[in-house]
């Protein structure tokens, strides 16, 4: 996912002049260091102090650049007052993006390993938070971020390469895309995790719908609310907490619009641990066999 | 004083004329505080340098405060916010009618500083914050090949945050010769003196093996605060210049004080104090 980072950045920093890129002794594993390549007077290594670089970004969208801020998405979270204070308070044009997120730092551990910052961004004020599946997803998000004023939050993980689109014109912030119609429950996934959800649709008794929903905040209202009347019960997916994530927005919407019981995958209220990423995967019950299971005792609770 | 055309006319060109501001400024203050409760302490001991910047330095146009090409001032100390709120209204970005909203629900003159309000460049009230944002809007107008400065008001208890030290640490490496950094040394923090709390001696030495040149100044005297600005224009580095000052400086009963970092004055002590003002120089 990281490259294809590299190439939306490059891309829109052809498409504006104003955007620039920080980044905090992580350009490597970020991969800006390609958008340093093309534009090495538009991109700024400011060393390991996320809060300044935060501080930094903003006072560089007060002069009227765009600031597009990419650090390990675990470490941006130091900066998390930062970016309340600051960016969200004044409603500022800095664009986050946290990578390795959800479990995809796998062997480095639970201290490199976000699986909180969708909560911790989505309480923010006239935050937008973006998600995206595949590739192709990532790059059209990064246009799209970069075209609406405001703070955004983008998360991406690391070498993940499912593809879940054909074709251009995929994203649109705000918007829930259906891989899959269905009727006995609704999948509802963000991120590339979504591509568990389709394989175990596709091979299961139980008739599901998959539901992807890239943008977070601003959620995908009626998109939710139609599967939640048409399936009668749903289960979230996502790399991340069960708390406060996807999951959490998905709960707090139908509890007010259309009650239906909501199963949540993802992690269970504790920290990752060190492994492959596929046996992280596995352990959090993020994996197609496992999403399989759950559709079946789902339906019993219909 | 400048030949730019989007900057106002509005510096003072007289001693008299800039003591005559700091007077009504210092007025302005004083009903603030007496009208809701407030940092009145921290407000006094920069009010002569934000006035200076504002009256006699700093490029900048009350008509247009979005000009390109202006200076900039970030209070990072936001807590001084009726400081840089009575200023903002001499100089004419709003009406001084609408300080007495200061507090209020609904009003622009927030208790610590935001963007709603005309003149304020960058929030603030969560401390730490303001060098970080001064080293990018400093880099911002550098790069667009902009004139504007970048001045950045600190206080002193604010240094024990991190983000201080990343940010000088910064500006050193970028090498940013538009970026001013003003520290109100005034010796107390809200839970005591500065020295008890956390230990900042020798911040001079301190910041200057980050990379900084550092002049020191008496924070109350104009002419010496408009000298050490004109000498940190010339600098190769970044500069920053600590401001000695008093803590409620002008009002007897709490000069040098931390009683009045956070108070509202009663009637007799806003009748006293502005009685000493109008006596005072």
């Amino acid at each position: 996912m990281r490259a294809f980072l590299a190439e939306g950045l490059c891309k829109i920093g052809k498409l504006f002049e104003n955007v620039v890129v920080l980044t905090g002794d992580v350009a490597k594993p970020t991969c800006t260091y390609l958008f340093q390549e093309k534009y090495p007077n538009r991109f700024f290594n400011l060393g390991i102090g996320e809060q300044d670089i935060i501080g930094v970004a903003a006072g560089l969208a007060l002069s009227g650049d765009i600031p597009i801020v990419a650090l390990f998405a675990s470490f941006l979270m130091r900066a998390w007052e930062q970016i309340r204070n600051t960016v969200s308070r004044a409603n500022l044009n800095v664009k986050l993006i946290g990578t390795h997120a959800g479990l995809t730092a796998a062997a480095d551990g639970a201290s490199h390993q976000a699986l909180e910052d969708i909560a911790l961004m989505r309480v923010l004020p006239k935050m937008t938070i973006i998600v995206p599946g595949d590739p192709q997803e990532t790059i059209e998000a990064i246009e799209a971020m970069v075209r609406i004023k405001g703070p955004t939050y983008l998360r991406i993980g690391k070498d993940e390469t499912t593809k879940l689109f054909e074709g251009e014109g995929v994203f649109k912030i705000g918007r829930a895309v259906t891989l899959k119609d269905g009727r006995d429950v609704a999948l509802i996934s963000t991120g590339t995790i979504t591509s568990e959800a389709l394989k175990a649709a596709k091979c299961s008794e139980v008739d599901a719908s998959v539901i992807h929903v890239p943008t977070i905040k601003p959620l995908d209202r009626d998109a939710i609310i139609s599967a939640a009347k048409s399936c009668g019960i749903i289960i979230c997916i996502e790399e991340h907490s069960t708390m406060g994530g996807l999951g959490g927005a998905i709960a707090e919407l139908l509890s007010s619009e259309y009650p239906v019981p909501i199963i949540r995958i993802g992690v269970q209220d504790s920290f990752g641990e060190s492994g492959s990423y596929y046996e992280l995967l596995r352990k959090f019950g993020l994996t197609a066999e496992n999403i399989r299971l759950v559709m079946k005792e789902a339906i019993k609770r219909k | 004083m400048n030949s730019i055309s989007g900057a106002s006319s509005l510096h003072c060109i007289t001693e008299l004329d800039i003591k005559e501001k700091i007077k009504s400024i210092r007025r302005s203050v004083i009903e603030m505080i007496h009208n809701e409760s407030g940092h009145l302490g921290s407000s006094l001991s920069c009010l002569e340098i934000i006035t200076v910047l504002y009256f006699m330095k700093m490029r900048h146009n009350p008509k247009n405060p979005n000009w390109e090409e202006r200076d900039y001032f970030i209070l990072s100390k936001g807590h001084a916010a009726p400081a840089l709120y009575a200023v903002l209204a001499e100089a004419g970005y709003f009406s001084k009618e609408e300080l007495k909203s200061f507090r209020r629900l609904g009003s622009r003159l927030q208790g610590h500083p935001d963007l709603r309000l005309p003149g304020i460049e960058a929030p603030s009230g969560s401390l730490g914050q303001g060098l970080s944002i001064g080293v990018g809007l400093a880099l911002g107008a550098h790069n667009h090949g902009r004139k504007s400065k970048v001045y950045v008001l600190m206080g002193d208890g604010e240094c024990d945050e991190g983000q201080f030290w990343e940010a000088l640490m910064t500006a050193a490496h970028l090498k940013l010769t538009n970026l001013i950094l003003i520290i109100d040394r005034n010796g107390w923090q809200l839970d005591g003196r500065t020295e008890e709390i956390k230990k900042k001696v020798p911040l001079k030495a301190k910041i200057e093996s980050f990379g900084w040149k550092v002049y020191t100044v008496d924070g109350h005297n104009v002419q010496k605060i408009i000298e050490v600005l004109n000498q940190a224009e010339d600098s190769r580095e970044p500069v920053a210049i600590i401001a000695y000052t008093k803590k409620g400086y002008g009002i007897s009963f709490l000069e040098n004080t931390n009683r009045g970092h956070k108070i509202q004055l009663n009637d007799e002590e806003y009748l006293m104090a502005l009685k000493e003002i109008e006596e005072g120089n």
